[in-house]
């Protein structure tokens, strides 16, 4: 049940943001700081995310084969693959170092 | 969901490439192709991961009919993987939606839609889209780049998430197969092409520090969401801080920082 309310909040927060953008007047979202926040905020965001699903264990930290995945995965964007490539090279790095380990 | 989603820099505006000569329909479609099909198989990725964090066939799919916004959903299904409370999981995952407003602003002056068809052009109004529609010539190529691309994304979007969230089962143990590193792998894809400056390196910097500091300490979930934090107060550092090195200020407040 606990998932399902987590599903329809998200869906619904979502459809109503991108649904805000196609009807508004332009020039109430055009704000230089309201701009500016909304770039950023994916930002912290995502690399909150990163960190967490690579070096977070419930509520430890952990340095585990994930963190050689997404070593993989940096090295892969700095080479400029393609987006499968990148997420493809942490899974298999992943994948061999945990056998290893 | 894709690379290169960071928001595209320039309008994009009718004008700003190839003025006048219009883009041929086959060259935008073509485009439009190669973005939607490379990222829809990701979603391949994503049916893994959710089923991998524990939710059932239905509770995927609907994710991805119903959000269908990759970073918010991978984030959503992370946080209760983690043992997150809905609110705060959905919270989260929403605060990375809001993007998708601003693109929609922006699509919305260059397609031009009509009043009773932009609550169903809405859902299609992501990364992958606005990237795609927003350099185009012409309000037609925009048009056909934003219908070819949602059109093609959603469908397989929905259809690898499927096939994803089948394949997990049959796979067994995810993590075993190091599936448990596609979903910050994409959260790293997403992130890459967005730390352009100072600014948006520091803000992630930031964030890190404050989710790995927090975790020992808070409810799973809170501290993705306080670290958001790092964007006003990086922004409220710049501006204080803001010289001549600082030429993103806003006009406003440069001028009275003169005056002092």
């Amino acid at each position: 049940m606990n998932i399902w309310i987590a599903i329809g909040l998200t869906a619904v927060g979502c459809y109503l943001a991108k649904l805000l953008g196609l009807l508004v007047p332009a020039g109430v979202l055009e704000r230089p700081l309201v701009q500016r926040l909304a770039a950023l905020l994916p930002v912290a965001l995502l690399a909150a995310l990163t960190a967490q699903q690579t070096f977070g264990d419930g509520r430890h930290l952990a340095l585990d084969a994930r963190a050689a995945g997404l070593a993989a995965a940096a090295l892969a964007l700095v080479l400029r693959a393609p987006f499968l490539v990148v997420v493809g090279s942490a899974v298999v790095v992943t994948a061999v170092v945990r056998a290893l380990l | 969901m894709a690379e290169q989603t960071a928001p595209p820099q320039s309008t994009g505006g009718p004008g700003t490439s190839g003025a006048g000569t219009g883009k041929p329909d086959a060259a935008v479609v073509r485009d439009a192709l190669g973005v939607g099909i490379a990222v829809g198989l990701s979603g391949f990725a994503f049916g893994v991961t959710s089923a991998g964090s524990g939710l059932t066939l239905l509770q995927t799919c609907a994710l991805s009919l119903l959000v269908f916004t990759g970073a918010s959903q991978f984030a959503l299904v992370g946080a209760l993987a983690a043992g997150g409370n809905p609110y705060t999981a959905a919270a989260g995952a929403f605060f990375l939606g809001i993007r998708n407003a601003f693109y929609g602003l922006r699509l919305s002056q260059l397609l031009a839609l009509p009043r009773a068809l932009r609550p169903f052009a809405a859902q299609w109004v992501i990364d992958e889209t606005t990237a795609v529609t927003l350099p185009q010539p012409t309000r037609r190529a925009a048009r056909i780049g934003f219908t070819v691309t949602g059109l093609t994304l959603y469908t397989l979007w929905n259809l690898t998430t499927l096939v994803g969230a089948l394949g997990a089962e049959a796979l067994g143990d995810t993590d075993a197969w190091g599936l448990d590193a596609a979903s910050p792998a994409v959260f790293l894809a997403l992130l890459a092409p967005m730390l352009k400056s100072t600014t948006e390196r520091v803000t992630a910097g930031l964030a890190v520090l404050l989710v790995l500091g927090l975790l020992p300490m808070l409810p799973a979930g809170v501290p993705v969401l306080v670290s958001a934090l790092a964007a006003p107060v990086v922004l409220v550092l710049k501006g204080r801080r803001g010289s001549g090195t600082d030429r993103t200020l806003t006009e406003g407040t440069t001028h009275t920082k003169d005056s002092r």
